[in-house]
Order: C-alpha cells, then structure tokens, then sequence
C-alpha cells in the first residue's frame, strides 16, 4: 500500500509543485513590487509610516485561511459588476483569490524592513549624497537603497518562507498547491500524502530561503558572485518546477470535486475517461457545496459531480418533496433555464443525507426513526460535518421533527463516522453511499415525514461546456452505470482499505466498461 | 566670492540659529568661522550651499544669488567636507571620490584620470587606495578621500564644517597644513567652521568671530589679536597663547625637574 501511495504522490508532484511556485512566486513578485515603492514613500514620510505598517500588520493577524476564503466572495462580487459593466466575468475561484490573499500577506516583512533599513541609514551618509549633489532620486539609488540592500533581503526572505508555507492553504479556494496532499491526505486518512505534502513545502521553502541567504549575505559583503549565483538558483529551482506546466496548454477541462473521497474517486473516473477521449483536463478538489456550485455556473469548474437534494435544497431553495423523479427533473429544467448548467443525467446511486446512530445505542433507545429520536435528543450529541448544520436540509429536519441536541459539533467527514463508534458523539450526519456505515455497523434513522429530499448523483456540465459534443461523449457512459453497491465499495476501498482515490477511480472505471 | 545679507534662520520653535547676518567673503580668501557650539557656524555653512534653506535674507556666490539656481547644480559646483566624513560604504575609494564626476556625466576615461590626480593631491598612493573599501582606512587617510571627493568636480569654493576635528592632533595639524597648501595651490574660496582657534589663527587669511548666530567681530588673525572687539572675543584669541605660555612654562619645569 506505502509504495503505491508514495507512486501516486510523485505522480502528481510535477502539477502540485509547479503551481505551488507559480503561485508563490506571483504573489512574492507583486507583493515586493507594492510594498518596496510603498516603503519608500513611508521611510519619507513618518505620517504615512504609521498607517502603513498598522493595515500590514493588521492583515497579518488574520488568519492565513480566513483571508484566503475571503478573496472568494470579494471577487464573486467583483464578478457580478464586471459582468454586468464591462461583459466579461473574472475568475473568483483558483489562482487570482490565492495569489491576491498571499500577496497582502507578504506585503508585512517586506514593508516594515525596507522602512527600517531606510530609515536607519547613517545620517552623515544621506547628508553626503546630497552635498555631493544628488537629486533625492540619485540619493536613493546610488547610496540609499544599496546600503538598505541587506535588511530588505531579510525581509524578502521572510515573506518568501511565509508565502510558500501559507500556499498550502489555496487549496479550498480551489488553486492546486502542494497543500492537495495534505488536504486529500487528511480527508482519507494517507498520512503518506500528508507527510509529502508536508515535506514537499518545507524542502521547497528551505531552498529557497537558503538561496536568499545567499543573496543577503552577498548584498552585505557587496559579493557580486553571491548575489549572482543566488539568483541563478532561484531562477532555475523556479524553472525546473514551472517547466511541467508549459506542456499543459490553456483551455483545460476543469474537474471539480468536494471535500470527500466519493468526490474524490469519481473526479478521478471522469478525469481517466476524459484522458482515454483524449481530452486534456485538470482537477480542483476541496471545494465547498456553493463553492464548487457558483464556480460550476461560473465556468471556473466544468464538470463535477452533484446531489439533487443539495441542488434542491441549497440552490433552488425547495422544501416540499414530490418525489424522486419530479425532483430530478425540475432539478435539470432549473439548472438549464436559471444558469445553462447541463445535467447530463443521473449516475445510478443515491448518497443522501441521513441521520445515523450505533445500532446498540439506537436498539437500547428503542430509536428506529427521527420521529423517535425527537423525545432523546436534548440529552444527546450530533456531529455533522463542515457544512451540513448551516444547510437548509438540517434546518428542514430539526422544524419537522423538533429536534434539538444538547452538543452540536462540525467534524471532517472522514472523522465522523469514527467520532460516533467512538461515543464522542451519539448522532451523526451520514452519507448514505459511505461505506462505512456497514463498518461501523450504524443503524440510518427513517424520516417518515420526507423532511430531507432524495440525493441521486448527477453529473453537471458548466454553461461553456453544455454543448460540446466531445466531452459530453466522453462522459455519458457514466450516467446510470455506477450503482449504490459500487460506489459504496469504492468508497470503503479508500476509507478502510487505504488505496488512493486514483486507483480506485481505475478500479471502478474498469467495472463501468465491463 | 560669498555675500550674506541679513540672513536669517529661524526654526518653527522660534529659536534663530542665524540672525542678521551679513558678511562677504572675498575670492581666493581662506576663511574661517569659528565660535562656540551653538553660535550659528555650522548652520552658515549649510546655508551657503542650500543644504538649509535660509528664512529670510539674501545670500550669493560668485555675484549670483543661490535662489535662482537650482539646489541640485548649486550643489555639484561646490565641495562640502564634514566632521563625520560621510564616505559611501559601499563604494570604494576611486568610487566616492569619482561620485561628483559621475553626476555630471564625465566619462569613464576622464572620472579615472581625475581619481589618480585627486589621490596625489592629497598624498595617498593612487595604486594602494583606489580600490579599498572606506573601511579598510584610518580615520586621517578617509578625510583625506573626503577632501579629494570634494575638490572632484574642480569647485572653486570649499566648504568645510569641522573637518578635522575627529582626528586625532598629530593628523589633524598635517591635514590642515597639507589643505592650506592644496588651497593656495587651486586658488580656492575655502569657508572652514571650526571651534578650535589655535587651527584658525593657523590656517585662516580671515577669522569670523560669532556668538548666539550672530557675528560678533571678524579680521585678520593680526587684527583681532591686536584690537579685539570685547571680552569674548579677547578670551576666545588669547586662548591659544594662554596655553602655549602654560605648555612652556610646563616644559622648563619638567626639564628642572
């Protein structure tokens, strides 16, 4: 198992890498190409300095991940206007929200050096550049700024080491970075690809925080080698790892994918039948229900995988539940008419939303159905997972049935099924193709009063891509050929059995084509 | 060479560094101003040359009033030497005293030339010290750099605000004579601050005596040791010969001894 993980970690470093340092070394770019001339300004002018440096360092004290998922709905926003003033819509999703949170982010270090190392220049030294006769332009580049050299190198070094640290994080925002393996590895438990992630950004950061050691030493000594050599370095580390992502040619197929391994396995299905069509595509995993939702409609992700519950529910906000067959075909006249979302169909399971318990624990309550559960919860916990208590579904179930816990707690989902066999909680927020509820032997409480709709999974395609033939093509020997047992197996096999999400999207692949 | 009108610097406290000044200074002259910390020299200095711009009065070089040239130019036209020297640290020897030169666009040919003839005017061997870093030099030999970066762009006024006076006596008594010589050598207009007056009765055709920014007396060393104007500037030009008289004395007692 440990060598096939390691196989599958290296296979995708090239694309993981390439765009971690693309994306790091962007934002490090812009953020010295603002915060250099900005510190300049400030080192002349106290007033400003103050207010510079408190934005800088107030932005610093957001955490990294909240100012990432920030810049999400900034730029919907931004989308919107775009939209509607100029016609054109700009990405919100993936590159442009990572790059411009990790760019405030290295604004800090790089701002509050340059103004110390300017300010702090001998004072008979910048009295000399001007009796010598140097225009305050001349003064700062001929005397300032290369004796301030070293100090705002340490500051540049700073900012690099953080920005490449906090790069993992764009992985929700949808930007692919060396974080997709601690991301992925943590959803499905592979601490291998959690370690390579780790390991990965950590060796990166060091070399290159090394090499700008180099810099700075060598803007200290006033070693021309050293500054040279230092940023030979860099450039060919930077090379070496963008050199991949020259071959992949714009114009991608996006696969999208949630934050579960079912999403997970079937990205990578729909990603091996695209490659045998001989459709080149890329992948966003870890997005959020919305998230991937608006970036569907958007054209940042053009095909993923859906529930119609989720759509009936999230989306259309709908409470009534007329049954499985009119749900999923208003979903499609929805979809169509409201955003030019194509659905190509259903792929033949369900994985809906359920309230599950241990079987012990329900037989001893006499617990068979939400109607019963109703009388116990105050007196008992729920877990669900990240999003399940702020949807609409859970506010649907809790109205009907009356329910109201004493604990309510968010898990990631693979830790859910575990937090309930452990007894930290006694109710949880299953899905119904999970194999593990089998596992773990849990009892799928009934909902008599149809309170949550039916989830069939369908397979979505984004406005841009409702029409293209080969791709639909591709695609729909999907529909209808996965069923619940499958899925459910293929989900066990990476929950349980540690395979990777890869192999088993082969695996399930092969079992469509038979 | 130099005229002060009524000059006048206030600062935004209210306190006047300079009040009222008016003296001239002739072409060729070696002038020195000198008074106690406080008395308005170094600030005088910094007027002539724009690094401080005056609050009232007019001041002029060479008949042209400073205001209506350019700070900058004004600048490049004049050699400024300082106390704490101001070497570029990053530059070398040939680089400082080049950096005038440079300014103005001389070329590379001419800015080299002008380095070695600057290097032997102030007494250091071209070869040893156009490469060295400020550094790597003592303190008398990167005042001498600082001289030669001054007179690099071939100035006809030289201002210096204490220039020896970090150094220690030996050097500070050699470099003083060796720029006297350099001074009547160039026909230079040299305006030296200074607060030690056995260097000034040494080294000045002119002594400008000043106290509270305000002139006090000037004249030539003979006339200000034969008719001071009161009191201060009594003591302040009888110091020298009070302590030459103590040194004497010191020595025949010593050698009794």
């Amino acid at each position: 198992m440990s060598d096939s993980a390691f196989a599958a970690a290296f296979a995708v470093l090239p694309d993981y890498l390439g765009q971690h340092v693309l994306l790091s070394l962007s934002a490090l770019l812009l953020g010295v190409l603002i915060s250099l001339p900005l510190a300049i300004v400030c080192a002349r002018t106290p007033l400003l300095r103050g207010s510079a440096l408190g934005v800088a360092n107030t932005i610093q004290t957001v955490p990294s991940l909240a100012l990432l998922a920030l810049f999400y709905p900034l730029l919907l926003g931004f989308s919107a206007f775009t939209t509607n003033a100029f016609g054109f819509a700009i990405r919100a999703l993936g590159f442009l929200p990572a790059l411009l949170a990790l760019t405030l982010y290295s604004m800090l270090p790089v701002l509050r050096n340059t103004i110390t190392g300017l300010v702090g220049l001998d004072h008979a030294v910048k009295t000399a550049a001007r009796a010598v006769g140097m225009t305050p332009w001349q003064s700062l580049m001929i005397v300032e700024l290369p004796l301030a050299a070293p100090v705002i190198m340490a500051g540049i070094r700073i900012a690099a080491v953080w920005v490449i640290g906090t790069a993992t994080l764009s992985t929700p925002v949808g930007q692919t970075s060396l974080g997709n393996y601690i991301f992925t590895g943590l959803q499905t438990e592979n601490w291998i690809f959690v370690l390579f992630g780790c390991v990965a950004a950590g060796l990166l950061a060091i070399v290159i925080d090394r090499l700008l050691a180099l810099a700075e030493s060598g803007f200290a000594l006033r070693s021309r080698v050293r500054v040279w050599s230092a940023l030979a370095g860099v450039l060919i580390v930077v090379a070496a790892s963008l050199y991949p992502l020259f071959g992949t040619a714009r114009g991608l197929v996006v696969i999208g994918a949630k934050n579960f391994e079912e999403q997970y396995i079937l990205s990578s299905a729909i990603g091996d039948r695209l490659q045998r069509a001989g459709i080149a595509s890329t992948r966003r995993i870890d997005l959020g229900s919305s998230v991937i939702f608006r970036a569907l409609a958007a054209g940042d992700v053009d095909v993923y995988v859906d529930y119609s519950g989720t759509i009936w529910a999230n989306e259309m906000h709908r409470t009534d539940a007329p049954g499985r067959a009119a749900v999923l075909a208003q979903m499609a006249q929805w979809l169509k008419d409201k955003h030019g979302i194509r659905d190509l169909g259903p792929l033949g399971f369900e994985n809906a939303y359920v309230l599950a318990m241990r079987r012990d624990r329900a037989n001893a309550l006499g617990i068979r159905t939400l109607s019963d559960l109703a009388p116990y919860a105050p007196r008992l916990k729920i877990g669900g997972d990240y999003e399940f208590f702020s949807r609409p579904e859970w506010a649907s179930v809790a109205k009907t049935y009356g329910l109201h816990f004493a604990v309510q707690r968010s898990y990631q989902p693979t830790f859910l099924y575990r937090a309930v066999n452990d007894g930290d909680v006694d109710v949880i927020s299953a899905f119904s193709s999970d194999g593990r509820i089998a596992e773990y032997n849990l009892r799928l409480l009934g909902d008599p009063k149809s309170a949550l709709p039916p989830y069939d999974a369908v397979l979505l395609l984004s406005p841009k891509r409702a029409h293209d033939a080969k791709l639909i093509a591709a695609l729909k020997p999907l529909v209808g050929r996965i069923d619940l047992a499958a899925m459910q197996r293929a989900n066990l096999m990476v929950d349980r059995d540690k395979r990777t999400p890869e192999e088993v999207a082969h695996w399930l692949d092969r079992k469509i084509r038979r | 060479m130099i005229e002060l009108q009524n000059v006048t610097k206030a600062y935004r406290e209210g306190r006047a560094a300079v009040r009222d000044l008016t003296l001239s200074i002739a072409e060729r002259e070696f002038a020195v101003l000198i008074g106690p910390s406080g008395s308005g020299k170094s600030t005088t200095l910094s007027l002539i040359n724009r690094l401080i711009e005056a609050t009232s009065g007019s001041i002029s070089v060479d008949g042209q009033p400073i205001n209506s040239i350019d700070s900058v130019d004004l600048r490049r036209r004049i050699g400024f030497v300082f106390q704490a020297i101001g070497l570029f640290p990053h530059l070398t020897v040939a680089e400082n005293i080049a950096i005038t030169p440079r300014l103005l666009g001389w070329s590379k040919t001419k800015r080299e030339n002008r380095v070695f003839e600057l290097l032997d005017l102030v007494r250091l061997e071209s070869s040893r010290y156009a490469r060295r870093f400020p550094r790597e030099l003592s303190g008398g030999e990167q005042q001498r750099i600082g001289v030669a970066r001054a007179l690099a762009a071939s100035p006809k006024l030289m201002l210096m605000d204490e220039p020896f006076g970090a150094l220690d006596p030996l050097v500070r008594d050699e470099l003083g004579a060796d720029y006297r010589a350099i001074h009547d050598r160039l026909g230079l207009t040299t305006v030296l601050v200074t607060h030690d007056m056995t260097e000034a009765l040494l080294l000045a055709d002119r002594i400008f005596v000043m106290r509270n920014g305000a002139l006090v007396q000037s004249g030539t060393p003979r006339e200000l040791l034969s008719s001071p104007a009161d009191e201060f500037v009594r003591s302040l030009i009888e110091t020298p010969r009070r302590r030459a008289e103590r040194l004497a004395e010191a020595l025949r007692f010593g050698s009794t001894a």
